[in-house]
């Protein structure tokens, strides 16, 4: 049973190692878990590690234990008879029935035969006593039904609410949590207010004969510079919010030694805009000319465009731009070899003519909470 | 009954079923506990209630941003043996006068178990719980100036709190049992106020909690408003003296509960 609980909590992509496992086990047989309750609050403590998994966690616990969600004409039925009479639990249950559905099955038989409220006892659904049923009773295997937050409430039951879902890292989120996520972002150098050296400080005193020589060096300070290069095209009105939040999280990142962002519409061409509203222009030239080797740069656009702008040269009256788009973002990775190009876009769409085209010239990532730590992971790789 | 002593919570503090389970792997499978949550979600009451139920003494490290891992340890004051060796105040010779252990090296040395809560552990730089890895899961140190190591006398219950700031390494989350406090549904919410505000007006409480929930609720805000907020929201509200239907009708004195401009639009918006 338990062998199917680790194929389904790795199944659902969580990490779990065999250290991880047999520390799980070992909890197990040192008795911290006796009921299905417990294993599921056991197993979540040592197996997550981040609130981020628990949503998978509750998944795989409800597939591992063949999770079923009680049919609704049925759970109405018994939440009827719950509410005339609340009874405190006060038998311990056996375990009959060794998955949910093998319950849920008896469960829907029983409900038939039953046609009355009963509470007490080991076989009608109804408060208290050990029947597998039943609200505030307990059996290892039991299903809890109607609202009764003190008790009753299985680790089946809350794994199935999946309450967790809005935690999850695949999801696109917040300000903070992608400032956590950026702040990893980082190349520490001595640059920083001058602190006491003790090593060279003791050395020196010593040739000096005793006498105090203080020496001092700067400390270690993030020397690390990120541009931000956003598209604030039409076709990015959807994702507005999300490239929004972004440049919000970059900005609350203090650390960065400089932090510069420019939008563009489109593909990038011969001038960048310093605001979301397009208002001051500068020549992408420039732009380029500023950059070294170490800047960290970072595009975000949704990069499907009619091909003709990404491959055409763009040329309009009044305009002077004679390269393609492409030709001025490979002009960038060549510049800065650390960048990449977040999307946010699901990968399902980027088979787009233009999106691969873009996504040969940067490592792309996908605009949500994961995909940046991939693409902060990328950036901190040496180039 | 278990062959272990078992956490169950305090009469002042309530602990939700998942946190006891933690809480009881962490004791018996002599792991750091890592407690994550919102501010105001009492993680850092959590190490003192599991204290006060062990009965054992509770030691704290409060972590900073330029705290570092050995400061934990000991602190070897070279400075001030310098300084005595040149005026010859002290004798000099014995380098143990000058090693101070600092709180972890305290809860190694300790004659009894002690429980060692590390405070905000996402306050200090990125390496710093990994700089920890070998001391917590060996709870033993070296000392190179006295070439000594020191164990643990017994293993210290080790509870680490986080604000989610900064992620944590894998390496360190892997040693670790993990507990994540959502933050409190409204009744629990209601439990907490009172524990500050225990004299205020039932129905007052009651209208600033549903306005608070609902302002939470709206989408996009950069940063919700949490519990401490809440606590001053209600403070203002009652020196203020308004009554709870003026609370429910009209947002008064938001700018306690929301501290971004964007933020107070955004709710404002919605309301009209």
């Amino acid at each position: 049973m338990f062998a199917r609980f680790l194929m389904a909590l790795r199944g659902k992509g969580l990490g779990v190692g065999i250290g991880d496992w047999l520390v799980f086990l070992e909890a197990l047989s040192k008795g911290l878990a006796a009921s299905p309750d417990e294993i599921y609050e056991l197993g979540r403590a040592l197996i997550c590690r981040s609130e981020a998994e628990y949503d998978a966690y509750d998944q795989a616990f409800a597939e591992a234990f063949d999770g079923v969600v009680l049919p609704p004409e049925l759970a109405e039925r018994v939440a009827r008879w719950l509410a005339e009479h609340r009874a405190r639990p006060d038998a311990n249950g056996e375990a009959r029935f060794d998955n949910l559905s093998e319950l849920l099955a008896a469960l829907a038989e029983i409900a038939e035969q039953q046609d009355a409220e009963h509470h007490g006892g080991s076989r009608w659904i109804g408060s208290g006593g050990t029947s597998p049923w039943g609200q505030g009773g307990r059996n290892a295997f039991g299903v809890a039904m109607g609202e009764d937050p003190q008790g009753g409430r299985t680790g089946m039951r809350a794994a199935v609410e999946r309450k967790w879902k809005d935690y999850r890292g695949d999801r696109t989120l917040d300000v903070r949590d992608l400032a956590v996520v950026l702040r990893a972002l980082r190349s520490l150098q001595r640059d920083g207010r001058p602190e006491l050296d003790v090593d060279e400080t003791i050395d020196l005193t010593c040739r000096s004969g005793g006498d105090i020589e203080i020496v001092e060096r700067p400390e270690r300070k993030n020397r690390l510079k990120v541009v931000l290069i956003m598209d604030a095209g039409g076709s990015m009105g959807p994702h507005a919010n999300k490239v929004e939040r972004l440049f919000s999280a970059a900005k609350e990142v203090k650390t960065f030694r400089s932090f510069q962002s420019y939008t563009f519409h489109n593909c990038v061409y011969n001038s960048l805009y310093t605001h979301i509203s397009q208002l001051k222009r500068v020549s992408t030239h420039e732009v380029l000319a500023a950059l070294t080797p170490q800047h960290r740069v970072i595009f975000v656009g949704d990069a499907s465009m009619a091909p003709y702008e990404l491959f055409g040269s763009y040329t309009w009256p009044g305009n002077g731009n004679t390269l393609s788009g492409e030709e001025w973002l490979r002009r960038f990775r060549e510049r800065c070899p650390a960048s990449v190009w977040l999307n946010p876009d699901p990968p399902k769409y980027w088979r787009h003519a233009t999106v691969s085209a873009i996504g040969r010239i940067f490592p792309m990532y996908e605009l949500t909470v994961d995909g940046v730590r991939d693409a902060v992971r990328k950036l901190r790789a040496p180039h | 009954m278990r062959s272990f002593e078992q956490f169950t919570g305090t009469s002042d503090y309530i602990a939700d079923r998942g946190l006891l389970a933690a809480v009881n792997a962490a004791v018996v499978l002599q792991r750091p506990l890592l407690v994550k949550g919102e501010p105001g979600t009492g993680k850092t009451v959590l190490a003192r209630a599991v204290a006060q139920a062990l009965g054992a003494p509770l030691l704290t490290w409060h972590v900073k941003s330029t705290t570092k891992a050995v400061d934990g340890l000991y602190r070897y004051d070279v400075v001030q043996r310098l300084n005595d060796s040149r005026f010859g105040d002290r004798d000099v010779s014995d380098i143990r006068a000058y090693i101070h252990h600092g709180q972890l090296g305290q809860a190694f040395t300790a004659s009894e178990r002690v429980v060692l809560l590390i405070d905000e552990v996402d306050k200090a730089d990125l390496e710093f719980p990994n700089d920890l890895l070998r001391e917590l899961d060996e709870m033993a140190f070296h000392i190179p100036e006295l070439d000594e190591t020191v164990t643990a006398k017994q293993r210290p219950v080790v509870i680490i709190t986080s604000n989610a700031e900064k992620e944590l390494p894998d390496a360190f989350l892997r040693r670790c049992v993990f507990h994540f406090i959502a933050f409190p549904q409204p009744d629990a919410m209601e439990r907490i106020v009172r524990v500050h505000h225990p004299d205020l007006d039932a129905v007052l409480v009651q209208a600033a909690l549903d306005r608070f929930y609902a302002i939470r609720k709206v989408g996009g805000l950069r940063k919700p408003p949490s519990t401490s907020e809440l606590i001053d929201w209600l403070a203002v509200l009652a020196h203020a003296g308004l009554d709870p239907e003026a609370v429910r009708k009209q947002d008064n004195f938001l700018g306690v509960l929301l501290k971004q401009e964007k933020d107070i639009d955004a709710v404002v918006g919605r309301a009209r």
